[in-house]
């Protein structure tokens, strides 16, 4: 396949940033999109020049570190994938494709395409944990009886990978459904119901202090999300903070 | 009011209930329109009750004139706040891949409605208020009969002021098929029965603005 890359190149948080136009050769539709770059950037790095920084690390869909805005949509145009999973498969000889850093204020870029997503860190950081006691005296988790509904929607509100994509697609660059994921894995469970009022109220307070927009409920954040994060756990978010904000 | 209602989470809350509260005066002022349809007396004696009802007047409507100042001074907030939180913008953003036109273009849609207010003000609710309480003619009266019936299809004589409605109308139908809908899942609500209210929103989205359309057309085609 031959390609034309428009890439986002910026030397430093500082440094402003412009698209660069890379054409690019002998791509093989069974790459993945990273792979793809890891092409791009042997060329780069044998002529000479800087080559194009991105993040990465487990490429195997599960570490949430490749980011990547392609042609308009995180992760690029397919479903449920993250950027390493993505493959070139899904696009055709002769396309121009455009590759940008997840954009928000709350995301600041390091370099080219690597964004800070500590803003996430520090919203799990205020709440996103369960206080065990270890003394010596902490109940085995499996002891305690749990409905299953609530045990499968728990686990599918963990399965988030904190990768950044329902921020890059929403247009507010709202972090509710991350937040709201997180929230919701603990909420579900009588393990962490003892904490559930501090917990919301923390950790949304810390979702606005990083600058996130507001949730409009536009729903692109549920479509690009790769683990298939429902808009349930924004819903479920709202009433445990509505509930901790009335009632306390 | 961005700084007095501090969390997102609140914000969104207020904007739900807010904009839930128009979607109710909404099918209040619809079902009053729709008798001018098929009873001039029902029209004016319901207009002529509404205009003068001391409930109505001073508690009814300062409490829709705050809903509605409160919903669009918000809405306008929220807008610079969500645009704030992305100042670099992508050079390439597909928002139609992953999201409807209408849930990204509120604040059009929603300022073709408020443009629209103006209008409508300017049309039944300044001459109104000119009427009862500057001139203090509180009879409802002209000519011998009640006068709401023949202010009103006095109003759609204008294919201009006609088109104006339908047009005003079909972008309220636009903000609702977004906004009605989610404003359930701004309260909290989205469990076994949202698929049942979704459908129910969506549909009232459609009927009520295009019940508007009808009695316009209708008074400016038998005028």
């Amino acid at each position: 396949m031959k390609l034309l890359l428009k890439i986002w190149r910026q030397k430093n948080a500082a440094n402003k940033g412009q698209m660069v136009d890379y054409p690019i050769d002998g791509i093989e539709e069974d790459m993945s999109f990273l792979e793809m770059l890891d092409v791009l950037n042997e060329g780069l790095i044998n002529k000479g020049e800087e080559p194009v920084v991105f993040d990465h690390d487990c490429r195997e869909g599960i570490c949430g570190m490749c980011s990547l805005q392609i042609n308009g949509e995180p992760h690029g145009p397919d479903r449920k994938v993250t950027t390493c999973q993505l493959h070139m498969r899904m696009f055709n000889d002769g396309d121009t494709i455009t590759i940008e850093p997840f954009r928000a204020n709350a995301f600041p870029v390091v370099k080219d395409l690597m964004v800070d997503r500590s803003a996430f860190d520090r919203i799990q950081h205020a709440g996103g944990y369960v206080s065990v006691n270890t003394s010596g005296n902490t109940i085995d988790a499996n002891a305690t009886p749990i409905n299953k509904g609530d045990a499968d929607d728990a686990f599918n509100a963990a399965a988030c990978i904190g990768c950044g994509a329902c921020v890059a697609a929403c247009k507010n660059a709202s972090a509710m459904l991350f937040t709201s994921a997180k929230v919701s894995q603990y909420a579900l469970l009588p393990q962490g119901q003892v904490e559930a009022t501090e917990r919301v109220q923390a950790m949304v307070a810390q979702m606005d202090a990083e600058g996130f927009g507001n949730c409009t409920n536009t729903g692109a954040c549920e479509i690009e999300c790769p683990k298939g994060i429902s808009l349930e756990n924004i819903a479920r978010m709202n009433r445990e903070y509505l509930s901790a904000t009335i009632i306390g | 009011m961005g700084g007095i209602i501090k969390s997102s989470i609140a914000r969104k809350v207020a904007m739900a209930l807010s904009g839930l509260f128009l979607v109710f005066f909404l099918l209040q002022h619809f079902s009053i329109n729709l008798t001018s349809v098929f009873s001039k007396d029902a029209f004016n004696a319901t207009s002529h009750f509404m205009g003068t009802n001391p409930l109505v007047q001073f508690v009814l409507q300062p409490v829709l004139i705050f809903g509605v100042v409160f919903h669009f001074i918000m809405g306008f907030i929220l807008e610079i706040q969500n645009r704030k939180a992305r100042s670099i913008k992508y050079a390439q953003y597909n928002g139609g891949a992953n999201a409807s036109w209408m849930s990204r273009n509120m604040i059009i849609s929603g300022i073709v409605v408020l443009a629209f207010l103006g209008l409508h003000f300017y049309d039944f609710w300044i001459p109104e208020i000119n009427t009862k309480f500057i001139q203090g003619d509180m009879s409802g009266m002209h000519n011998g009969e009640l006068r709401y019936f023949t202010e009103l299809q006095h109003k759609f004589v204008s294919p201009v002021r006609t088109l104006l409605y339908v047009i005003s109308f079909a972008f309220l139908a636009l903000h609702l098929l977004h906004g009605f809908a989610s404003s359930f899942q701004s309260v909290g609500v989205n469990n076994k029965y949202s698929g049942g209210i979704q459908k129910f929103a969506k549909a009232f989205a459609i009927v009520i603005p295009a019940g508007f359309i009808f009695v316009a057309i209708f008074h400016h085609l038998n005028h």
